[in-house]
C-alpha cells in the first residue's frame, strides 16, 4: 500500500471510531439535563438515582469520545500537511472555534458537574448539564462547518496557491453544513433513545427497578418517535440538496448511471468486482424524481453525464466514487431509518397503554435495536466521506494530492497499527464497563466509586457491599 | 502592532496557559502512585486535578486549532514533521484521559492499580514529549524551502531536547507537588511537601542546565543577545524563590513561583522564537515565520473578533470551576464523592 492509501485508512478508521461515541454524547448529554431538571422540580430521589445512572455511562462515553477527538485534530497536520496548506485558511477557522467556544464549555462544566454535586445548588447543577449538552452540540455545529466547506466550498476564493476565506458569513451559512447538522443533532437524539430504550427494557424485563426505568423509557419513547421521524426528514431534505452541490455524490448514492427525465429509483442493484459498475438492478419507474421534486417528472443527472462533464471541467481522470459502496451504506441507512422509526412508534405504543404485560416479552427486541442507529451513523459517514472521493475537498483538491510529502509508508504503518491495537483493547474495556455498570442499574449511579480498602475488606470478612 | 504579531502573541499565550495548567496536572498525574499508598488516598490525590484536567487539556486543543487557523503552514510543517512524536503524545494522552475516566468504575485492586499507573506513565511520557517538541522549535529542524520537514523521527532525538524533555518532566513534578500541598489535608500534604522539596534540587540543577545549553547553543537564543537572557534567568530565579517559600511552608506562594518559572519557560522560548516560529537547521532562509506561514488578514481578523469576545468569557469560567473546587480534599471515604 502507498501513502496515500495507508493515511486514508488510518483517517477512516480513527474517525469511525471517534463518531461511535460522538452521537451517542450528543445525545444523551440532553437526557441528562432533562431528568436531572425533572428532579430539580419534583424532588423525588428517583429522578436523581436515574440522572446519576445515565450520567454515569455518558462519562464513560465521552471519555472516549475526548481521548479519540485529539487524535484527529492532530491528523489533519500530521497526515494531511498539503490539505492542511491549501484549506488552513478557512478551514482551521471552524476548528479554532470550535475549541474557544464549544471544548472549553463541554468540557469545563462536566467537570463541576461530576464534582459539584455537594458544592453547587441543585438548580445550579442541573444548569451545568445543560451546558454541557449544548457545548457538545455545539462542537458538532462547528465541526461540521469545516466538513460542510470540503462537500461544498463557498466563502473563499484562490489566492497565493491556495483557498483563503473572504465570507465567514458565507462559511456559518453554508447549506451544506446546516443540513449536516440538523441530520446529526437527530441522529445523536435518535443514537441516545435508543440507547435508553433498550437498556431499560433490560432492566424492566429482569423486572429490577421496573418503574424507575418505566420513566426513562416513556422518556426515550417519546423524544425517539419525534428524533426518529426527525433523522429520516432531514436526511431526506439533505439528499434533496447533495444532488443540487454534489450530483456525483447522490448519483453514486443512487447508483444512477444515464440521465433520465423522469428517472428510475433502483432498489436493489448488482455491481461488477470494481464497483463502480452496475450488473443489474430492480427499478421502480418515475420514483427517483418523485423523491428529488416531489413529482412524476423531472431531470436527474447521470453518473456517465457527470464523469464526462468533470473530465471536460479538470481535464481527464475517473470522478467515479466506488458506487457500490456509496449504494449500499445509503440503502443501509435508510432502511434502518424507516425500522427505527417503527420501533420507536411501538415503543411509545407500549408507554402509551401503560406497559401491558402480554407486550412485555418484545421488549428483547429493543436491547437488539441499540445496535441499529450505530450502524446507520457508521454508514452515514462513510457514505459521505467515500462518495466525494476523489475529492478531498469537492471540485478544488483531490486526495491523493492532500497527503503530507515527508511521511515514510514505514512511519504511517506504525502509526496505524499503534492506533488500531490501542482502539481496539480500548473498545473491549469500554464495553466491558458499559455493560457492568449499564446491567447493575440503579446502584451504578449511586456508588461512582466504593472505596477499594472497604471492598477488600468487604470480601475478607465475607459481607456483602 | 499587526495581527500576524496578535496571533504569535496568543498562540503562546494559549501554549503558556496549557503548561501552567496542564503541568500541575501531569505532575498530579506522575505523583500520584506515590503520594497516595492507599486507595482513598490516590482518590483524593486524583480528586484535586478531577474536576480540571479535561478542560486544561483543551487548552492544547485550541492551541492546535488556533496554530492551525492562524499559521496554517507552522501546523502542517510541525504536526507533519514530528509525526512519530506527535503520535506517542496522542497514544499518551489517550491513555492518560481514559484512565481517569476509568479506573474508578470497578472496585477491583488490579483493575485500578493498573489504570493508576497508566496515568502515571502517560503523565511522564506527555511532559516529556512536549518538552522535546517545544525545544526543537527552537533548537531548528532540517526544513527545506517548501517549508518540509526533511529529517527523521530520530533527528527529534537529540541530546539538547532529550534534556529539554526531562527538565519538563520534572520541573511538572516539582509543580504537581507544589499544588498537592496546596490542594490536600494532614498526611498526603506533608508527603507532598516532602516531596517536593526533595525533587526541587534536581528541577533546579536540570533547569540551569537547560538553559544555558539553549541559550549558548541556539541561533534563537544568540539572535536577541541579552533580551533572551531575561526570561530563562527570571525562571531560574523564581525557583530559587519557590525553594525559599517551601521552607517557609508559604504553600500558596511556592506554588505560585513555580508556576510562574513554568510560565517563563514558555516565555522564553516564545521570546527566542519570534518573529519566526520554527527554526530550520537548513538555511535561516527556510525558517517559518509569522508572515510567511500565516493565514490571510481577512482570517487572522475574523479570528481576533472571535478570540476578543470569547478569550475572557472562557478565563472567567475557568475561574470560577477553580473557585468552586477551592477546598483542600480530604483523603476522607465519607466525603470522597466520585
Ligand atoms: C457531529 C459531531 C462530531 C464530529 C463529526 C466530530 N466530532 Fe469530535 N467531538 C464531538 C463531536 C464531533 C463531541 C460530541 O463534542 C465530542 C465527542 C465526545 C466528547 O467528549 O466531545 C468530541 C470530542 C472531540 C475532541 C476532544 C474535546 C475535549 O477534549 O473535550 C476533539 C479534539 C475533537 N472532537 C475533534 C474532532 C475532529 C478534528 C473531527 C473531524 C474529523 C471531529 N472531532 C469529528
Ligand atoms: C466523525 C465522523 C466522520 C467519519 C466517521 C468520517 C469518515 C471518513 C472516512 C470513512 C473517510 C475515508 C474516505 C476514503 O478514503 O474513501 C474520511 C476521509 C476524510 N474525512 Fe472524514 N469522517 C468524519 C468526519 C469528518 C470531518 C468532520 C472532517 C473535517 C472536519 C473530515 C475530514 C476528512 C478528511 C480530511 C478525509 C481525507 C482522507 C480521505 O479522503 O481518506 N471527516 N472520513
Ligand atoms: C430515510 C432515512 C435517511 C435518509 C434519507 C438519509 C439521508 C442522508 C444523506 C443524503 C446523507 C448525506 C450523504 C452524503 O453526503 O453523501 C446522510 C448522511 C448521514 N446520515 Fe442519514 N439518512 C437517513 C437516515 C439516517 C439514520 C437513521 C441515521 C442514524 C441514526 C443517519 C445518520 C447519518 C449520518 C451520521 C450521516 C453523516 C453526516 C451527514 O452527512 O449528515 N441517517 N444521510
Amino acid at each position: 500500500m502507498d501513502l496515500v492509501e495507508l493515511s486514508r485508512w488510518q483517517f477512516a478508521l480513527t474517525t469511525i471510531y471517534h463518531f461511535f461515541f460522538v452521537p451517542l454524547t450528543l445525545g444523551l448529554g440532553w437526557f441528562v439535563a432533562i431528568l436531572e431538571t425533572m428532579y430539580v422540580k419534583n424532588g423525588n430521589p428517583v429522578y436523581k438515582r436515574l440522572t446519576k445512572f445515565w450520567g454515569k455511562l455518558f462519562l464513560i462515553n465521552y471519555a472516549m469520545g475526548v481521548v479519540t477527538g485529539i487524535v484527529l485534530e492532530f491528523q489533519f497536520g500530521m497526515n494531511w500537511s498539503a490539505y492542511a496548506r491549501f484549506v488552513g485558511d478557512v478551514f482551521g477557522a471552524p476548528l479554532a472555534v470550535e475549541g474557544l467556544l464549544a471544548f472549553f464549555l463541554e468540557s469545563t462544566f462536566l467537570g463541576v458537574w461530576i464534582f459539584g454535586w455537594e458544592r453547587i445548588s441543585r438548580k445550579l447543577h442541573a444548569a451545568v448539564m445543560w451546558l454541557v449538552a449544548i457545548g457538545g452540540n455545539l462542537s458538532a455545529f462547528w465541526i461540521l462547518t469545516a466538513n460542510g466547506f470540503m462537500q461544498n466550498p463557498v466563502g473563499y476564493v484562490i489566492n497565493n496557491g491556495r483557498a483563503e476565506m473572504v465570507d465567514f458569513g458565507a462559511l456559518l451559512t453554508n447549506p451544506r453544513a446546516w443540513y449536516m447538522f440538523l441530520h446529526t443533532f437527530t441522529s445523536g437524539l435518535v443514537t441516545a433513545s435508543f440507547f435508553i430504550l433498550g437498556f431499560s427494557a433490560y432492566h424492566m424485563l429482569k423486572k429490577k427497578e421496573a418503574s424507575a426505568f418505566q420513566i426513562s423509557f416513556r422518556l426515550a419513547a417519546i423524544i425517539g418517535l419525534f428524533a426518529t421521524i426527525g433523522v429520516v426528514g432531514t436526511g431526506h431534505l439533505q439528499g434533496v440538496y447533495l444532488r443540487e452541490v454534489q450530483p456525483m455524490a447522490a448519483a453514486a448514492s443512487e447508483a444512477h448511471y444515464e440521465t433520465q427525465d423522469p428517472a428510475d429509483f433502483s432498489v436493489v442493484a448488482i455491481f461488477d468486482s470494481t464497483g463502480k459498475k452496475e450488473v443489474w438492478s430492480l427499478k421502480i419507474p418515475k420514483a427517483l424524481s418523485m423523491l428529488y421534486y416531489f413529482k412524476p417528472s423531472g431531470e436527474v443527472e447521470g453518473i456517465n453525464d457527470i464523469q464526462a462533464q468533470y473530465e471536460e471541467q479538470y481535464g481527464p481522470g475517473d470522478y467515479v466514487p466506488l458506487v457500490a459502496l456509496n449504494y449500499w451504506m445509503f440503502r443501509i441507512m435508510v432502511g434502518i431509518g424507516f425500522l427505527m422509526v417503527a420501533i420507536a412508534a411501538a415503543a411509545w405504543f407500549i408507554t402509551a397503554k401503560k406497559y401491558p404485560e402480554k407486550w412485555l416479552k418484545y421488549l428483547k427486541w429493543l436491547v437488539l435495536a441499540m445496535a441499529l442507529p450505530y450502524i446507520a451513523n457508521t454508514c452515514g459517514w462513510i457514505l459521505t466521506e467515500t462518495a466525494r472521493q476523489p475529492w478531498v475537498v469537492h471540485g478544488l483538491m483531490q486526495t491523493r494530492d492532500a497527503v503530507s510529502p515527508n511521511l515514510t509508508v514505514t512511519s504511517v504503518l506504525i502509526s496505524l497499527i499503534g492506533f488500531v491495537v490501542v482502539y481496539a483493547v480500548l473498545m473491549g474495556f469500554d464495553l466491558f464497563l458499559l455493560l457492568k455498570n449499564a446491567r447493575k442499574g440503579l446502584a451504578a449511579g449511586d456508588m461512582d466509586s466504593v472505596p477499594l480498602d472497604e471492598i477488600v475488606e468487604a470480601k475478607t470478612t465475607g459481607e456483602k457491599k | 502592532m499587526n495581527l500576524n504579531i496578535l496571533w504569535f502573541v496568543l498562540i503562546g499565550v494559549l501554549y503558556t496557559g496549557f503548561f501552567f495548567l496542564e503541568g500541575f496536572d501531569f505532575g498530579v498525574g506522575m505523583l500520584q502512585p506515590f503520594v497516595g499508598k492507599k486507595d482513598v488516598e490516590r482518590r483524593a490525590v486524583i480528586n484535586t486535578i478531577g474536576p480540571h484536567w479535561d478542560g486544561n487539556e483543551v487548552w492544547l486543543i485550541t492551541a492546535g486549532g488556533a496554530t492551525f487557523a492562524a499559521f496554517p503552514n507552522w501546523y502542517a510543517t510541525m504536526f507533519s514533521g514530528f509525526y512519530l512524536g506527535m503520535f506517542l503524545l496522542l497514544i499518551a494522552l489517550i491513555f492518560r484521559g481514559v484512565a481517569f475516566e476509568f479506573r474508578s468504575k470497578i472496585g477491583n485492586p488490579k483493575w485500578r492499580n493498573g489504570w493508576d499507573a497508566a496515568i502515571a506513565v502517560s503523565s511522564f511520557l506527555a511532559a516529556f514529549l512536549l518538552g522535546v517538541v517545544f525545544t526543537n522549535l527552537v533548537k531548528g529542524v532540517p526544513i527545506d524551502g517548501n517549508q518540509v520537514y526533511t529529517g527523521t523521527f530520530f533527528t527529534l532525538l537529540n541530546p539538547l531536547s532529550i534534556l529539554g524533555g526531562i527538565t519538563v518532566a520534572v520541573v511538572f513534578l516539582l509543580h504537581g507537588a507544589n499544588f498537592l500541598t496546596l490542594k490536600l489535608t494532614d498526611t498526603l500534604r506533608e508527603r507532598a511537601g516532602n516531596f517536593a522539596r526533595s525533587i526541587w534540587i534536581a528541577a533546579f540543577l536540570l533547569a540551569g542546565s537547560y538553559f544555558s545549553y539553549l541559550v549558548f547553543s541556539t541561533s534563537a537564543f544568540q539572535e536577541k543577545g541579552l533580551v533572551g537572557l531575561i526570561l530563562p534567568v527570571l525562571a531560574v530565579v523564581l525557583l530559587i524563590l519557590s525553594r525559599i517559600f517551601m521552607g517557609a511552608k508559604r504553600e500558596g506562594y511556592s506554588f505560585a513561583t513555580t508556576g510562574m518559572a513554568v510560565v517563563f519557560t514558555v516565555g522564553s522560548l516564545f521570546t527566542a522564537l519570534f518573529p519566526n516560529v520554527m527554526m530550520s537547521s537548513t538555511s535561516a532562509d527556510f525558517n517559518l515565520n509569522i508572515y510567511n506561514a500565516s493565514s490571510s488578514p481577512y482570517t487572522l481578523k475574523v479570528m481576533s473578533i472571535v478570540a476578543a469576545i470569547m478569550v475572557p468569557i472562557v478565563l472567567a469560567y475557568q475561574i470560577w470551576t477553580y473557585r468552586v473546587f477551592r477546598k483542600r480534599v480530604k483523603a476522607d471515604e465519607k466525603t470522597l464523592t466520585y
